[in-house]
């Protein structure tokens, strides 16, 4: 479906990736604590016991030396309910999140509430962890707070630690996903692009041919305007062979990253060169668009699925050396 | 208007490294500034304000990292400024830093610049691709390799002088305790005979991806002479220029950018022939031919001529301009300390403390640092006397 | 040190828009062109008259990394400029660009802040801010946190659901005659309290709507300032501040911000605020005006301190600008003739973790 020409084109994008974090010494033993449902928290300068851990001491700015176990039971200090949980909350249903001060522990720690509904919650009441069946050395292996009776507290585990070792990394998945939206010049870029067309525009203030066309001129900081229709037509200024295979990487090497300027423009962008050897791709070689078939057409630069010699003599160095 | 006389009286740096398993980010960064504090004398009571650099937020995946490491970098209670400027950032990040005490706002300000890389991946970061535009971005190696094939047409350099800075700069690093990679037989054929990975790159002209920090402490001219510091690198000048990525007939192999900010630095420090009149360069190379191409835009040299300093050895550790004699760029790239390490590793000359890689007598070095599209520069100009 | 040492230096020019969607690309470049067009009229000076520009933007706003840069397209940064960007509101890209002044590097400095919050779950996103370690996995949302700092303050008898909503009543109806605000309207305090409750204890108009936008001063010292006929009364800064609070949300009291308490004792000065009688608060929760309020010392409308004429973030709260329009809004009342001391502040982070406080008066030769 065409969108109307004034509006802006959109695209989802997705930013996704499991971030592998190491844990140094103190939170080491946070994390192997979790994985064998022990709640271990730092012991402080002032003698409070912070859950969780910081690394450093915040008042004598020391790595923390001393763990001490908390009860995995403790009491609501604040809380705030979460009608439309998002995703990767705790919960995937209607929860609080709350300010929970383990039995043991000073300083309370910020943790999902099973509640129910708001009216299951108070400040002062009584929590229990849900551990994750599975635990793998994160903070999600505590799962969440559950309300327990409001019965005394049981007893603050004594001693030292268990001893829990071994984790020395966690994994945090991130994911986010954006609209993206392009510029009113790029929209109107893209829309050619569907049609077959490369509709480059022009400052109004230097006259110089912009393809894709700008929001702002980099040189007048004004919007380039008024599509100049230009041929699909041009030559390689300069290029790299990429050899290089990396994650999320779309196109298989080796392939050849090219700057094309077109015809009639005055600055080259990245594209694609096929249809030749790679190590016969020379500065100065005269290329032409291959379009993708019109029912493959898009709003993207991808619309053209690559460059191709034409065959034509190169254009002398002379000719395109202000462009590199 | 006057400036508060500025000096460098600490620097800490942490062991480079692909991935720094041993410890967390708060962790990494505080073995950066415990080594400044404790080569400046002094302790985070001392600190007035923290400025905090760093590349790309997906990198680590935490958005404005600062706020998370406020108290372990000794930031609560303080001012915090927390600097981006692509890969220039180090650079930027030192130059803010020195510009609270030159203002007289502060007298003791320390900074920190990280990149734990290890986290993600870089390739991947700088390679999500933008919607409606062609995907074949490469990570930097395949947005900077065409203007380095444009350099070499340009300049007519030959084929090895790439080879030769990786050479020179790989062996530098044998003798800088903290580099990344220590290669003992690296030689200019090695790098030639390796993997072509974005031609005309090849994989040993190309940096590493590390984890790593770089801290300083600077302070003013009364706090310097209040400090037990005895050789402190004074701040002789610095400046930051910035040009737009991409705009009609722009020189990306000279950035107009780039000869503006050396040509002003020149001038505000009283230099009237750098080639001369500087000892020494920490200078931004992540690509080897990037040398000499700055040395042309920093004015070392004529166009086209930087290659031949290179080729005669003017830059080697024993050359009359030794350029980067800690390894570089080239060694050790945790990209938002890249920067400042250059900008520290300046200073470390200037004060006589760069051991092993140590250029004798050196009185006055540039830091030097760009990002972005070859269109962010940050340099300074540090001396162990006052200007 | 005191402020007589510090180099004067003025706000006087300001420009923003604020919308629920910005229908455009993530570099806001669409609205930083006009922006920069109405601070050459307001000021009669081009690109060539400035000598620093600093901006601040989020990676993680836009979805992609270098976000800021393509901006610069926006200033027709040819021939090259000098130029930085923070990763924070713009309100701290102002405080450098105060610092470059005092140098002597520069007599006059152009900042922006620019977002679109609109283009991810921006309540979510912002867990990205958290320890990544213990807090992030567990995507905490700014309105929860948020949430949990209010009931302590209620529960604590700080502060009540009452003067909550008549914080949001009042931002609501100052925000009537704000073109740029986002949600406005004559409200009173019982029309906030019918309000169902959106995250138990706090209600839709106690949270700062998700706003996208841009805003962008022009500072310059006293003695380079624009020609009288074009900036008569100059907002000269008399000090501006700032600090930063531990992350932890657990050591913190979170009913307090100690920080916004120095950075409000630094910028005032030895004169204190006590004269100030416009406020612009960078609150994006009800109840966080009220702690701020406290820890800067101010009254209230009841005291002749007008809050957030503005309507404040509650009317419009465009991520990496609010503050700077924080700013921008105070200095207003000073060119208007309206005030002759007002003061402003910015805040980021979770739970009003770092803020910075910025005290403009009337140029004194101009006034007296």
């Amino acid at each position: 479906m065409t969108p109307p020409s004034t509006a802006v084109l959109h695209q989802p994008l997705t930013l996704e990736f499991d971030y592998t974090r190491s844990l140094g010494p103190v939170l080491s033993q946070y994390m192997s604590g979790l994985a064998a449902k022990q709640v271990l928290g730092a012991v402080l300068s002032d003698g409070r016991v912070a859950v969780p851990p910081p690394e450093y001491d915040p008042v004598t700015h020391e790595q923390i030396s001393r763990m001490r176990p908390v009860s995995d039971e403790g009491v609501v200090v604040t809380w705030s309910w979460v009608a439309e949980p998002l995703p990767d909350q705790p919960l995937d249903h209607p929860f609080a999140f709350a300010l929970v001060l383990l039995d043991g522990a000073d300083v309370p720690l910020l943790h999902a509430v099973d509640a129910g509904s708001p009216d299951a919650i108070r400040t002062g009441m009584r929590v229990r962890a849900r551990w994750a069946d599975e635990r793998v050395g994160s903070v999600r292996d505590l799962a969440s707070f559950e309300p327990a009776a409001d019965t005394a507290p049981g007893p603050v585990p004594t001693g030292e630690t268990s001893g829990a070792e071994g984790i020395t990394m966690t994994s945090t998945p991130v994911r986010l996903a954006y609209d993206y939206a392009a510029s009113p010049e790029e929209s109107a870029f893209g829309r050619g692009l569907k049609e077959g067309r490369i509709l480059a525009q022009a400052c109004p203030v230097c006259h110089k041919v912009y393809v894709p066309p700008r929001g702002a001129c980099p040189v007048d900081g004004v919007p380039t305007k008024d599509p100049i229709e230009l041929p699909d037509t041009g030559i390689v200024t300069t290029f790299c062979i990429v050899n290089v295979p990396f994650l999320g990487q779309r196109i298989t090497p080796p392939y050849v990253s090219a700057y094309v300027l077109l015809d009639g423009s005055d600055i080259a962008f990245l594209h694609l060169i096929l249809g030749v050897d790679a190590s016969e791709v020379r500065m100065g070689m005269r290329v032409k668009a291959v379009w993708r078939p019109e029912g493959e057409r898009s709003y993207s630069m991808e619309t053209i699925s690559h460059f191709e010699p034409t065959g034509e003599p190169d254009a002398e160095y002379e000719t395109y050396r202000r462009h590199l | 208007m006057t400036k508060t006389p500025a000096a460098v009286i600490g620097v800490g740096q942490t062991h480079y490294r692909a991935k720094r398993e041993d410890v967390s980010m708060p962790g990494l960064l505080r073995e950066a500034i415990d080594r400044a504090l404790a080569d400046a004398q002094l302790t985070f009571a001392d600190i007035d304000a923290v400025v905090v650099g760093k590349a790309p937020d997906l990198f680590e995946g935490v958005m404005m990292p600062e706020l998370f490491l406020a108290d372990a970098i000794g930031a609560t209670g303080k001012p915090m400024i927390r600097v981006h400027t692509a890969g220039s950032v180090g650079g930027s990040t030192a130059i803010v830093a020195a510009s609270l005490v030159q203002s007289g706002v502060h007298d003791r300000v320390l900074t920190v610049a990280f990149e734990k890389q290890s986290e993600s991946n870089a390739m991947w970061a700088l390679s999500i691709p933008v919607p409606f535009t062609m995907p074949v971005h490469a990570g930097a190696g395949g947005f900077f390799a065409p203007h380095v094939r444009s350099y070499i047409r340009r300049s007519g350099a030959p084929t090895e002088i790439g080879a030769m800075v990786a050479a020179k700069d790989r062996n530098n690093a044998l003798k800088n305790p903290y580099a990344h990679l220590r290669n003992p037989d690296t030689t200019v054929e090695s790098v030639l005979a390796s993997q072509m990975l974005w031609d005309p790159v090849r994989y040993d002209e190309t940096c590493p991806s590390s984890d790593g920090a770089c801290a300083m402490v600077i302070a003013s001219e009364g706090a310097v002479s209040a400090s037990d510091v005895k050789n402190p690198a004074w701040i002789h000048g610095q400046v930051m220029r910035s040009e737009p990525l991409a705009y009609a007939e722009r020189d990306q192999a000279n950035p107009w950018a780039g000869r503006d900010a050396a040509a002003h630095l020149w001038k505000s420090t009283g230099i009237s022939d750098p080639r001369r009149e500087i000892d020494c360069a920490e200078i931004y190379v992540p690509f080897s031919w990037f040398e000499p191409m700055w040395m042309e835009n920093l004015g070392f040299a004529g166009e086209g001529e930087g290659w031949k300093l290179t080729a005669q050895g003017v830059t080697a550790l024993t050359g009359d301009l030794p350029v980067n004699m800690s390894g570089g760029v080239l060694s050790s790239n945790p990209i938002g300390a890249s920067g400042m390490i250059r900008f520290a590793e300046a200073a470390l000359q200037v004060m006589g403390e760069a051991g092993e890689h140590q250029v004798d007598g050196a009185r006055r070095a540039l830091g030097h640092a760009y990002g972005g599209g070859s269109q962010f520069f940050a340099m300074w100009v540090v001396g162990s006397e006052p200007l | 040190m005191t402020a007589s040492a510090h180099r004067d230096v003025a706000v006087v020019g300001f420009a923003q828009r604020q919308m629920r969607e910005f229908d455009g690309s993530p570099n806001c470049i669409e609205l930083l062109v006009p922006l920069l067009q109405e601070l050459w009229e307001q000021t009669g000076w081009t690109k060539e008259d400035i000598g620093f520009w600093c901006s601040g933007s989020s990676d993680y706003l836009a979805g992609r990394s270098f976000s800021f840069v393509t901006a610069i397209d926006a200033l027709g940064a040819v021939p090259p400029i000098s130029e930085s960007h923070v990763e924070m509101d713009g309100a701290w890209a102002l405080y450098e660009a105060w610092i470059k002044i005092q140098t002597g590097e520069a007599d006059t400095a152009l900042v922006y802040g620019f977002g679109k919050s609109s283009a991810s779950t921006l309540r979510r996103t912002l867990a990205l801010q958290l320890d990544p370690y213990t807090l992030t996995p567990l995507w905490p949302d700014t309105v929860s946190i948020a949430g949990l700092q209010a009931r302590l303050g209620i529960d604590q008898g700080l502060w009540s659901e009452k003067e909550m909503a008549e914080v949001a009543a009042r931002s609501r109806t100052s925000a009537a005659s704000n073109e740029y605000a986002i949600r406005r309207g004559e409200t009173t305090a019982d029309d906030v309290l019918a309000q169902e409750l959106f995250a138990d204890p706090l209600r839709r108009w106690d949270c700062a709507p998700v706003t996208d936008g841009a805003a962008a001063i022009v500072i310059a010292a006293t003695d380079a300032l624009p020609s009288a006929d074009k900036v008569s009364r100059p907002a000269v800064i008399s000090g501006i501040a700032h600090s930063v609070d531990s992350p932890s949300l657990g050591l913190r009291d979170l009913t307090r911000a100690p920080s916004a308490e120095r950075a409000g004792a630094a910028a005032g000065g030895a004169s204190g605020v006590a004269d100030v009688t416009v406020a612009e608060l960078h609150a994006p929760f009800s109840h966080q005006e009220l702690i701020l309020r406290r820890e800067l010392g101010l009254g209230g409308p009841e005291d002749g301190v007008q809050i957030n004429p503005s309507g404040g973030a509650l009317g419009g709260n465009p991520m990496f600008s609010a503050g700077l329009i924080r700013i921008g809004e105070a200095a207003r009342r000073i060119w208007s003739g309206e005030a002759d001391k007002v003061l402003a502040h910015a805040t980021s982070g979770a739970a009003l973790q770092q803020n910075l406080v910025c005290v403009m008066e009337a140029s004194k030769d101009k006034t007296l």
